[in-house]
């Protein structure tokens, strides 16, 4: 139902039942906020969005009020600013101010919110408060001095992830976020995946940074500099440096990266299509050998550290192929040591993806031969893009170039991959053409690109059936639950913990616009219709490196190196 | 220990989230404070993570992370115990006992925590000995009070 309320003198419509929030911004009137998050429900934490209801004493939050018909609103009155200002003063009274060698810099909300309000000098002043800097993850750092306590990265972690890893503990002036207990993070059912990264308003919550020991390394001669980057990098790095994006692009990031001082450019795709074709191999033989259990994809790191926390019962089931970073890794240090005649030990392997909990895999248990690590840093995009800026290279002036050899190149199903859904698609499809050496039909995996949390689809492959399921963020994980306590098998099990996949993590650019997702998805859609090679086993790289490099590779041949282990995990849940 | 934690958890219905606080509150009750387990315990009970309880449980004032002394002091800082000396008194007890509120001796005999008012307003300070009322408590009483409590205790 439509009605009309009267804001700063003038008639808007609103619908009943929804915010007073949603209704100014609906028609083009911005409120700021600092702790509320499109599809939560409103807490009223931050209080930055109060507005003056005529006929109510105090200031009311529109982003928790509805909005009622009598209602005569004004957004910006002196009353409502002056408390909007004093608010923020208030959240920095006992702010660290230390902007300038803040991780959020220029990314900073709070720090957008006090241009905005035009603060320019501390009117309150407070103690500061100076707790101990989490840095015990891999992945996350948690610098409590900077919290405001807005809750945003309490609520993604329960509602989104569900983990529950961060709570608010204590009460009035001792009131921290942490985890259980209030232990260090590595102690912690925290996974890793960083949703509460990409929430936070302020630099309380940032990835581990990475970027000074690849310095060193760059400007070390002894080493050979490798870096290996995911299909969607290239995208999250034009939308950090500000150049629209398309596919030729990947190839200029190789010439950028190049001139920083990295000697090979390799394309961790590669590495993608030797992972699917490996979990095509084991599903093969799943259904050869007629097992009725599930085969769970284990690409995702962030779901590999839930089953191991949550769901012990299910490692068995969780396939052994390395992620593809991991792949492309152990064969940057196998392969290529070997045909370039240098010694793994002084090859120094950098791997730039999207996500935060590959920082956390590459130092995972397993992922070491001989004690050299498959991967030796692992970069997000948004530390990438600040390496091209600090080598100030100009980014409009390129000239393109192909990766190096021997993995320059992928398959459409590699990109395909980090949209979800994708991977089960993908190793659904190769899965069809090994069986039966024909293209699969892709209208058949059409149900696995809608838009719901939970998804399955069956495929038929001649005399017998497949069916995959795919759980689109952890929430999807209770839905798959369900059908399989109501008796439903299925092959093949994809789960991702960021709900839509790799498009959507933590270490893609932070203003990324939903729009500009959607798009980034679109794009990975596309080159799956129009590319020449969508199999990887029609990959000339992988063929190359099936065919010749692993066979004349005695230490490797029998691919046990693809293979990792994976153990239950002793956290407080 | 753990068998009383199970005890206790058999008389509450499982998977109910209002029976949280009941259930803490009886577990401090018998063991004096809620341990890791009785954390971990109670989240499964629940059906809640662990970090949650715990949050919970530091919300309140009454539960307590680390068993208590054999003594436990509980000296009242509200507004009128305040104004009539309690800081004074607060010092004095953490002189004397070498660590901070909240906190137990190493030898087990002492823990002390300040709360707020305990209803005796009028005989301010107030300050409790395991449940017993002490009033109008001066500083100057403490060092004694303490000698004579440990006594009792390493004599019981």
């Amino acid at each position: 139902m439509l009605f009309t309320i009267q804001v700063n003198n003038r008639k808007i419509r609103a619908e009943k039942g929804e915010t007073i929030l949603s209704a100014l911004n609906r028609n083009g009137i911005i409120i700021p906020t600092l702790c509320r998050m499109k599809d939560f429900t409103p807490t009223g934490a931050c209080r930055i969005c109060v507005v003056e209801v005529e006929g109510r004493e105090n200031l009311v939050t529109a982003c928790s009020q509805p909005v009622e018909e009598w209602m005569k609103i004004r957004t910006h009155s002196p009353r409502v600013i002056t408390a909007r200002k004093t608010i923020v003063e208030l959240l920095l009274s006992n702010h660290p101010d230390d902007c300038l060698y803040c991780d959020k810099n220029l990314n900073c909300e709070l720090q957008k919110l006090a241009e905005e309000l035009n603060i320019r000098e501390r009117r309150i002043r407070a103690r500061k408060i100076k707790p101990r800097l989490d840095q015990s993850s891999h992945a996350i750092v948690r610098e409590l001095s900077k919290c405001i306590l807005c809750g945003r990265c309490v609520r993604v972690c329960e509602e989104v992830i569900t983990t529950t890893s961060l709570d608010f503990i204590n009460k009035g002036s001792k009131i921290h976020v942490g985890p259980s207990m209030d232990r260090d993070f590595n102690f912690s059912s925290c996974i890793n995946c960083g949703q509460c990264v990409m929430v936070c308003p302020t630099g309380a919550l940032h990835e581990k940074h990475n970027i000074n020991e690849v310095q060193e390394y760059l400007n070390n001669p002894e080493f050979m500099k490798i870096i290996q980057y995911s299909p969607l990098v290239a995208s999250g790095i034009a939308e950090e440096l500000g150049i629209r994006y398309n596919r030729e692009f990947e190839r200029m990031l190789n010439s950028i990266l190049r001139k920083i001082g990295f000697e090979k450019v390799f394309a961790a795709g590669a590495g993608t299509d030797i992972c699917l074709y490996e979990i095509a191999e084991q599903l093969t033989e799943k259904v050869k050998e007629k097992h009725d259990k599930p085969l769970y994809i284990s690409a995702c790191p962030a779901w590999v550290k839930y089953a191991e926390q949550f769901m012990p019962d299910l490692i068995p089931e969780l396939s052994t192929v390395k992620s593809p970073q991991q792949v492309t890794g152990i064969l940057i240090k196998t392969v290529v040591a070997a045909e370039t005649g240098i010694r793994p030990e002084k090859i120094f392997s950098v791997s730039a993806t999207p996500c935060l909990a590959m920082k956390f895999e590459a130092r995972r248990d397993g992922m070491m031969r001989k004690g050299i690590s498959d991967v030796d840093t692992v970069m997000t995009v948004r530390e990438l893009a600040r390496l091209i800026r600090l080598y100030g290279v100009d980014v409009s002036n390129v000239a393109p170039e192909p990766f190096d050899e021997p993995l320059s190149g992928y398959s459409s199903s590699a990109s395909l991959t980090e949209v979800s859904g994708g991977f089960a698609e993908a190793v659904g499809r190769l899965y069809l053409f090994m069986k039966t050496g024909k293209e699969a039909d892709r209208q058949m995996f059409r149900k696995l690109r809608m838009s719901v949390s939970f998804r399955e689809v069956t495929v038929n492959s001649g005399e017998e059936e497949l069916k995959i399921a795919v759980a689109d963020g952890l929430t999807g994980l209770e839905k798959l639950k369900r059908e399989q306590a109501a008796g439903k098998n299925y092959d093949l099990i994809e789960v991702m913990t960021c709900p839509g996949g790799c498009v959507n993590g933590a270490g893609m650019p932070f203003s990324s616009a939903r729009d500009e997702k959607k798009t980034r998805v679109k794009t990975i859609y596309l080159a799956d219709d129009t590319d020449a090679i969508n199999t990887p086993s029609k990959s000339p790289v992988l063929i190359n490196i099936y065919e010749k490099m692993i066979k004349e590779n005695k230490e490797i041949s029998d691919r046990k190196i693809f293979h990792t282990h994976f153990e239950k995990r002793d956290v407080l849940l | 220990m753990d068998k009383d934690i199970d005890v206790i958890l058999k008389k509450f219905k499982p998977g109910r989230r209002e029976e949280l606080l009941p259930l803490l509150q009886e577990i401090q009750e018998t063991n004096g404070h809620l341990s890791e387990e009785a954390i971990v315990k109670a989240g499964r009970f629940v059906g809640l993570s662990t970090t949650k309880i715990y949050g919970v449980a530091t919300f309140y004032d009454q539960f307590r992370f680390i068993p208590s002394g054999k003594v436990c002091l509980k000296i009242c800082n509200g507004t009128s115990c305040f104004m009539s000396g309690s800081g004074a008194v607060i010092n004095r007890i953490r002189e004397e006992t070498g660590f901070e509120a909240g906190q137990t001796g190493r030898d087990g005999v002492f823990s002390y925590e300040i709360t707020t008012c305990m209803g005796g307003c009028h005989h301010g300070p107030v300050l409790s000995v395991n449940g017993e009322y002490l009033t109008s408590v001066k500083p100057e009483q403490i060092p004694d009070l303490l000698k004579k409590l440990k006594f009792i205790i390493e004599n019981d």
